[in-house]
Parts: structure tokens; sequence; C-alpha cells
């Protein structure tokens, strides 16, 4: 099977020997059906025991599945009436980022996300969702026209990171995205942030200040790939996996540290195995935090934004003092 | 600049122009030949398809009569400020004649008719540029009727929704012309900071002054597929650069590739994708989950 990880082939192995069974019983007389049972019994066990159980790498994975459902599809699942906006009006129409208007429940909003190709071809198109300056611009601009018409804005966030190239830095990669920080602070309407899939540093947080954070189950969010942590941390790229223990990149790590706010159950191996589900799931909780903002005003939206950020740090000033005087 | 736009077509194929040989080909009237697939097809036909190429898109020029036809609901059209002319401020030699003539040939007086309508029942106000009157070319009236345009728009809460055709600026009535620029786009800004909405839709051609303020002011900037959008002629872009510029240099899909529009749409699909973004529009957004 396509896209089989590696943490779950017992559980993918055990499922394809009881349908070959029961396929045989089919086409003959032989009775197996307390030998299915069985089987059936055995992985309901071993399903729970591997997916309550995944490790940090084992989410990595399954962030970063090839069919993992991306900002596109989840909103023509979750909205009606989508129109999608273009370009930056000032240099071009990153792809790597998709915004527009739509209705929630009858409801308009704003919906802006990253962008993966699902094949090569759209890959290449939509620069495997990492974004240019512009991108982050189309994006500001989507939400300040949010803003002017009192849309709440709803964000999801998708990508390995900005892109690291000369034209990006050329236009300003580093001034887009604060940039976007610094105006997100300000907006005057509800801001609700997803981790869709990898949260890939600053060009995920570009779209990730908002009233509420929520992380898919097996999502991911970093200051830097594991890859990349192993290679500066240990000067050994192939420890990514231990990278990713250490590094509290997983939702329920985010959780643990009081980043983020929900965290989005996942259907059973992930969110890609039945996407119309995870959408079901995802509706809740977008549900719920909306009519949680809506009935804010604007300076209460604002400093609730503020004071969410603002918690965010560890630091102390021990009684018995260890620094310099 | 006007002139180069419209008659430098033979020696190169410029966006969409259509060139004069093309259209004399095929009597005026029941058969009309296509511009760019030389298809010839019962012009009937074409209206009845909005004037769209039923072979291959091409989207022949409308008049301000036919946009109100097939934009606005049926019957739903009051124009505003339709006796407003234009006196001649520089004394401009034949200037008055010319206007006359385009009044006779067009059956409008200004390159812009202004005035309330609905678009699939929601309220609008609208102006449409005309480039059969003076090549839509934006002097005193169009500045003015189009000021006022908006203006209704704020007074009335209801969006402002503006057709632009236009070769620029017209060079009759001078720095008054180039002022326009700033009148329509003051009025533009106080409307939007009033929380106007302002739908631009770019038709063939936009350029010059016109381009550089009203069109682009939208909150959604939208145009008709291969119309011709930019501010500066192509040919003294090229002279002043010395290079010949890409065949698809300032058309439609030029600029959204370059982050200048929201999106290209077709006339046959324009009036419900409008419709659809008024509705996201509409005030009294009611805090009540519907089934999606
Ligand atoms: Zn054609």
């Amino acid at each position: 099977m396509a896209g089989e990880l590696e943490f779950e082939k017992p559980v993918l192995e055990l499922r394809k020997k009881i349908s070959e069974l029961k396929e045989f019983t089919k086409n003959t007389d032989v009775d197996l059906s307390s030998e299915i049972d069985k089987l059936e019994a055995r992985l309901e066990k071993l399903e729970a025991e591997i997916y309550e159980n995944m490790k940090p790498w084992d989410r990595v994975q399954i962030a970063r599945h090839p069919n993992r459902p991306t900002t596109l599809e989840y909103i023509s699942l979750l909205f009606t009436d989508f129109f999608e906006c273009h370009g930056d009006r000032a240099f071009g129409d990153d792809e790597a980022i998709v915004g527009g208007i739509a209705k929630f429940h009858g409801y308009p909003v704003t919906v802006i996300g990253h962008q993966r190709g699902k094949d090569t071809k759209e890959n290449i198109r939509r620069n495997f969702g990492m974004p240019h300056p512009e991108g982050y611009r189309k994006a500001l601009r989507l939400m300040k026209q949010a803003e002017k018409f009192r849309r709440p804005i709803i964000c999801f966030i998708d990508t390995k990171g900005a892109y690291p190239g000369k034209a990006a830095e050329e236009r300003g990669q580093s001034e887009a995205i604060a940039r976007n920080l610094f105006e997100m602070a300000g907006l005057k309407v509800p801001v609700i942030c997803v981790v869709i899939g990898e949260g890939g540093s600053g060009g995920a947080l570009a779209l990730g200040v908002g009233n509420y954070i929520h992380m898919l189950e097996n999502s991911t969010y970093s200051v830097i790939s594991p890859e990349g942590a192993a290679a500066i941390l240990w000067k050994d790229s192939t420890l990514a996996k231990k990278a990713a223990e250490t590094m509290k990149i997983t939702a329920p790590d985010l959780k643990g540290l009081g980043i983020i706010d929900e965290i989005i159950p996942e259907v059973k191996g992930g969110a890609h195995r039945d996407v119309a589900q995870q959408a079901k799931y995802m509706d809740k909780v977008l549900k719920d935090s909306m009519s949680e903002l809506l009935v804010l005003d604007e300076e209460t939206l604002i400093s609730q934004r503020y004071e969410k950020y603002k918690r965010i740090g560890e630091y102390s000033f021990p009684n018995e003092f260890i620094g310099v005087k | 600049m006007l002139k180069e736009l419209f008659t430098k077509t033979k020696k190169k194929k410029y966006a969409t122009i259509p060139s004069e040989s093309a259209k004399q080909d095929v009597p005026e009237g029941i058969m009309t030949k296509c511009p760019n697939c030389k298809k010839i097809m019962y012009t009937k036909e074409l209206n009845k398809n909005f004037k769209v190429c039923i072979q291959c898109g091409y989207h022949h020029q409308m008049d301000s009569a036919e946009r109100i036809e097939s934009f606005l609901d049926a019957g739903s059209f009051r124009e505003l400020d339709r006796e407003m002319v234009s006196g001649n401020p520089l004394g401009f030699p034949e200037y008055v004649d010319k206007l006359e003539k385009d009044r006779q040939k067009t059956g409008i007086n200004e390159a812009v008719v202004t005035g309330l309508g609905t678009v699939n029942g929601f309220d609008v106000s609208i102006a449409i540029m005309d480039a059969t009157f003076r090549m839509g070319s934006m002097g005193s009236v169009v500045g003015e009727k189009i000021t006022r345009a908006i203006e209704k728009a704020d007074e009335l809460s209801i969006p402002f929704i503006i057709f632009t055709a236009s070769g620029g600026a017209r060079m009759q009535e001078g720095v008054l012309s180039l002022m326009q620029m700033a009148k329509t786009s003051v009025a533009l800004k106080r409307f939007s900071d009033n929380g106007g909405l302002i739908i631009s839709i770019m038709t063939h051609p936009t350029t010059g002054g016109v381009s550089a303020s009203f069109a682009s002011l939208g909150d959604y900037n939208l145009a008709e597929p291969g119309a011709l959008i930019g501010f500066a002629g192509r040919r003294i872009i090229e002279q002043t650069i010395r290079e010949e510029l890409p065949e698809d240099f300032q058309t439609s899909e030029f600029l959204l590739k370059h982050g200048q529009l929201d999106a290209v749409i077709s006339r046959t699909e324009l009036k419900d994708k409008i419709a659809g973004i008024l509705e996201i529009h509409q005030p009294g957004g009611v805090f009540q989950w519907q089934e999606n």
C-alpha cells in the first residue's frame, strides 16, 4: 500500500491478512469465522497499542504524509462560497499561500493557509508550500481586508518553512514575516489559527498570531525541522528522530507548554485516512472558537491576543541568586 | 498615447486588439468574425453568449448599454447625471465638435454611464466606462460622474462597482483631466474608510490615468480575460528600455501573475461571481450557525 508508515506496519499487515481470510471464506465452504474474530480482536488491541503510543517521530511522519489533507481540501469541506483572491498587489501571486472569502455555516469569513502540492507538478507550482515574501504580503492584504469588513480570520498552517532563497531575501523575507506578526497583533477581528501539518518556524508563525491556536493531533510546530536541529545540535542530521523527541514539537508537547489552546483529535492513523471525518472534528472546534470570539469587542480581542503571547516563555528570579551582580 | 493603442496593431499582435481588417471582412450585422480565431458566427448567437467568442473565448468589446443589459437585473437600472456634459476648458480646437460627434454616434453624453441598479437582487451604485466614446478617456465629466456615483454609494451604504475601459486621461482637458485621478481617489478613500465595498472590473483597455487611479483601488480588483491593462503604452516602454516586450505583456493574465489582480473572470460567469462577493458583504451577518 502506498504511503505506509514504518510504525504502523504491523497494523496494516494484520488488516491485510484479515481481509484475505474473509475473501477466502467467500469462495469456499470452510468456516474460518472464529479465526477471523480472534484476529480482529487482536487488531483492535494492536491498533490501540500503536496509535495511542505514537512517538514524536511517528507523528512527524504523519504530519509529512504525502496524502495529508491540505488547506484547500479543508476549505472545500468546511466552507461554502469560497472565492479565492490572488496577489499581493505589488510583486506577484505566491501560490504557496492561498486565501479568500467564504462562508462558515452562513457566516462570512476570510480563510488563509499555506498550500502544498499533492503531486510533483503542483508542488513545483506551489513551491512545496514554502512561501516567498509576496505570499505573506498577500496574506496580510487579505487580513486587512477582513478587518475592514469585520470578518473573522481563519488561518491554516502547513509549511516546512519560509522559502530560503536568494529572491526571497532580496524582497525582504524577514520584513514580510515580521510585518505579519506585528499587524496580526492589532487585528480588530477574531483570528483562529490551526496547524494542520508541519508548522515550520517563522514561516509558519507568520500566519499564526491569533486569539486561538489549535493543532491537529499529529501536526508539529517547531523552531527548526528535526533534521536541522540534529545537524546543529549534534552535527548529524541522521539523529532527526532523537531531535524530534528532544525538541518538543508535537501537539501534546505544545499543549503541555501552554502554547496552543486545543488539540484537535485525528482519525485513527492520521487525517489522511478519512478527510471528511477529519473535517467534522475540525468543524466542531472552529464553531466553538468562533462562538466564543464573536461576542468579544475589538479591544478585548486585541488584549486577549496580547496576554496570550505575553504568557509564553519561562524565567524566574530564584531566591538564591545565581547570576552575576 | 491613445492613438498608439488603437491604431498600431498591424505589425504585431498586441494583447487582443482586433485588427481593422478582421473587423471589415464580414458585413456588419448578421454575422460577426472573431478577430482572434477568425471563426464566423451569428451575431445573435455571439450576443447571447455575452459577446464572448463561442470557439475561443475572445471577449468582444461591449458598450455601456450592452453592459447594463448583461450585468444588471432586468429593468433595475436608474441612470444618474445623464445630462452632464463637458465644457472646453482649454479652448481646444475642434474638441466641442468631437464631443458632439461622439454623442451622436454613441447615444450617450460622456465616456461613463453611472447609476443605481441591482445584481441578483443586491443594490449597487455602478459606473460603466464606455470606450466607444472618446476611447473612454477621462475628463472633468467622467471624473465628476464617477465621484458622484461613489458619493451615492456612500450615502446609501451600498457597494460601488466600476467597469473600467479607458485609454487614460483626456488630452483636450489637460491638467484638469489629470486631477480627476485625485478627485475620484479622494472620494474612494472616504467611502472605504466608512466601510464601503469597492469592486473594480477592468475591461479592455484600461490604461494610463484610469489604471493608475480608481481601476486599481478596489477591495477586489478583477479583470476580463485578455484585456490590455497597464500604465505606460507598450511602445513607449519598448523605446525607453530598448527591449522587445513579451507577447502577453500587460494582459489580464500577466497582471494576475504579477500580483495585481484578485482574479480574472470570464464575462459569462461575471455576474454570478460578483453576486457571490456581494452576498458575503451583506451587512448584519447574524451570529447563528447554518448547515453548510
Ligand atoms: Zn474566437
